[in-house]
């Protein structure tokens, strides 16, 4: 590691100190659109499409951050799908029928008290299924397997499986669409503001190293690096303010707002999607609990060695319920996006999620040996499996090979890691 | 050493496993600045006594006293709250994480904001593995990367930076090298120096028998006998082993047999 190379790739991945890992999946995700973006003569790079695309992934996103934990400990969260129809029925009962109750229509607290409800609900029924796993010794696999039939059963029974629709309309805002997105200026301030964060991390972790006498990155890495992070946030930016909004929604709302139509028609651009921020905002926060807390050193060293961790004087069984609470909150979380965007609950909303999220988070290299991943690289992975989906509904692929061609893909992920693994660890 | 107060002393501990007396009312001590060697054939009970002591298992019964007060060991942390620091055969090292996220483990240091102070962690372990192994620099690599020295390093370093007063080593130099055995034997001259107190856990009489100041020997789950090393051969250890035979100058123990057979006898005769 100490020797440096002539390659000049090699040198550039050296300085910078980039996860090699990361940079393919961006890699891959970049030739995936390139390919999907060739074949369907644009239409899939278009401002539209890639806004779409994020706002479809932000739920399964949300999810895969937390099943990245679970996962990195030895586990497996089966009835993350489940519990999504679960607490989205628990959050839409309570907004559309039992907050009204008490507070009539579009009160503006509803949209938050659901929200908090659902979250509730999802943390007291990951805990209870970490409870089962981590003190009574219940195999996670069995666990949540049994979870994925009950609390499915659980979200029928609700409403005696009816569908519960419409949701509040502050509420409707987390599932995007135009009112549903911050609009242009909104989204150059936010990412202005993400910029500047990132500034500030490289200037902190150059302070940081120096104060300890650590080798320092050369400075141009850190230019590069900062740069290349602050171009991808200002790129999404530009694509979804490059998207208006529908000609007809943005005269009803000049209609409604009083404001003259200028020839041409209104353009008002989407800007961020909220469920995307919702996501972002809770990558930051997963990333930021695994690698900066002890909770999150804890979660990795007893996916290396258990019996360490034990030994070492961890609560390991704590930590396992944890992190399952924490899933059962972000199960939550993924199904007031869901419904929000839906506009309803229904008793099968979430079905098969749990198999795009644990999909997700093994794309993006969580190692399902235990130890290994990152939150980062599960967002990637859900974004992957996205494109994939809506690449092939565009470019007109049928359903049952579409199926098919998203299994081979997982089998073939895992299997490159493993190579990769084989190789990086001699 | 008899008027000076034991660091630690375990009196009558047993613990079961399914019917199975893996410990059977053992007792044994260790004072300041000693080296106690606990010896035995595998399966004798050593590392669960010591387990015992080190918070790992919860004892059946009997009572340990640390500078003669009375403590209850629950877990690990009870026993690392007493000083009392153990360096496990098997190293019990995360292997998917870093040399100074193993140091810390369980007692990372933490920045004002309650965050994780990486920075802080891998200067000090810098510094204490900077002693141990100066010629170590993968700071940054899983220790699953390591050789079997320097994951040993690790070992070690993560029992000394918490200022230990008790010291447990099982099976030291198990995995070690000529070199690497004589600098852990080096390095247990120098901490016993600084007053620690250091059980060496071992099944083979050679690695320990010329570090000790005394050994005690256990068979069966039971203790054979203490003696200190210097009125005894070590033939006559072998004995006590093999055997569980007390030459006369031991004082025999619950798990001690009395045989007519003479240590000569019992050493070429068992192998």
């Amino acid at each position: 590691m100490v020797e440096t190379s002539v390659n000049p790739v090699k040198k550039l991945l050296e300085a910078t100190e980039v996860d090699t890992r990361i940079l393919g999946m961006v890699a891959v995700l970049g030739l995936l659109w390139l390919g999907f973006g060739i074949a369907t003569d644009g239409a899939f790079l278009t401002p539209r499409n890639l806004w779409n695309l994020s706002v479809q992934t932000s739920s399964i996103a949300v999810m895969a951050t937390g099943m990245v934990l679970v996962i990195v400990t030895r586990n497996i969260d089966l009835s993350v799908g489940s519990l999504l129809g679960f607490t989205g029925m628990i959050i839409a009962v309570t907004q559309a029928e039992w907050l009204p109750a008490l507070w009539g229509y579009d009160h503006s607290m509803t949209w938050v008290t659901a929200l908090l409800v659902g979250m509730v609900a999802g943390a007291l029924a990951g805990a209870l299924q970490g409870f089962v796993i981590a003190y009574m010794g219940v195999p996670a696999f069995i666990v949540t397997l049994g979870g994925l039939l009950a609390w499915r059963g659980a979200a029928w029974w609700v409403t005696s499986g009816r569908t519960v629709a419409p949701m509040d309309s502050t509420f409707q805002i987390m599932g995007g669409g135009p009112s549903g997105s911050v609009g242009e200026l909104a989204t150059w301030l936010i990412s202005g503001a993400i910029c500047l964060m990132i500034v500030a991390a490289f200037l902190r972790g150059r302070h940081l190293r120096r104060l300890h006498q650590f080798p320092l990155r050369p400075v141009w890495a850190e230019f590069v690096l900062a740069g290349f992070y602050c171009a991808g946030v200002m790129g999404a930016a530009a694509v979804a303010n490059a998207y208006p909004w529908p000609s007809r929604i943005a005269e009803r709302y000049a209609q409604a707002e009083g404001i003259p139509i200028p020839e041409g028609g209104l353009v008002i651009a989407h800007g961020f999607a909220v469920p995307v921020l919702i996501a972002v905002f809770v990558a930051v926060v997963m990333s930021f609990i695994a690698t900066r807390t002890r909770f999150g050193r804890y979660v990795f060293a007893i996916g290396g060695n258990p019996e360490a961790a034990e030994l070492a004087g961890v609560n390991t069984r704590k930590v396992i319920l944890l992190v399952f609470t924490i899933m059962g909150i972000l199960a939550a979380i993924g199904a007031a996006i869901s419904t929000a965007r839906l506009n309803a609950a229904t008793n099968a909303q979430g079905t098969l999620d749990e198999l795009y999220v644990i999909a997700a988070a093994v794309i993006g290299g969580t190692s399902l040996a235990g130890g290994v991943g990152k939150v980062a690289g599960a967002v990637l992975g859900a974004l992957v499996m996205q494109s994939l989906q809506s690449g092939m509904v565009l470019v007109g692929i049928d359903t049952p090979l579409q199926n098919m061609i998203v299994g081979v893909v997982l089998v073939i992920a895992v299997w490159v890691d493993t190579l990769y693994r084989k190789r990086s660890s001699l | 050493m008899d008027n000076q107060q034991p660091l630690v002393e375990m009196r009558n501990i047993s613990i079961s496993f399914g019917g199975i007396r893996a410990v059977d009312d053992v007792s044994i001590d260790l004072y300041p600045g000693e080296v106690v060697g606990l010896l035995g054939h595998n399966g004798a009970g050593k590392s669960t006594l010591i387990k015992i002591l080190s918070g790992a298992y919860p004892m059946d019964a009997g009572d340990i006293f640390v500078d003669g007060q009375p403590v209850t060991i629950h877990n690990p942390r009870d026993a690392k709250n007493l000083g009392i620091e153990t360096i496990y055969q098997t190293l019990a090292l995360a292997d998917n994480v870093d040399a100074a996220a193993n140091l810390f483990l369980g007692r990372e240091l933490q920045s004002r904001w309650g965050t994780l102070d990486d920075a802080a962690m891998e200067s000090a372990c810098r510094q204490v593995m900077g002693r141990l192994n100066p010629n170590f620099q993968r700071f940054k690599d899983p220790v699953k990367s390591l050789s079997g020295g320097q994951r040993q390093s690790v070992a070690i370093a993560r029992a000394l930076y918490f200022n230990a007063r008790i010291l447990i080593m099982d099976e030291p130099t198990a995995a070690l090298g000529p070199q690497e055995t004589a600098q852990v034997a080096e390095l247990i001259k120098h901490l016993k120096s600084e007053g620690i107190g250091i059980f060496l856990i071992s099944h083979d009489i050679h690695d320990v028998f010329d570090l000790s100041d005394r050994v005690s020997v256990m068979k069966n789950g039971k203790l054979v006998g203490t003696v200190t090393v210097d009125v005894v051969t070590k033939d006559e250890v072998l004995g006590m082993i093999i055997l569980g035979k007390c030459p006369p100058q031991v004082k025999p123990g619950p798990g001690a047999v009395a045989t007519e057979m003479s240590v000569e006898e019992v050493v070429s005769g068992g192998g």
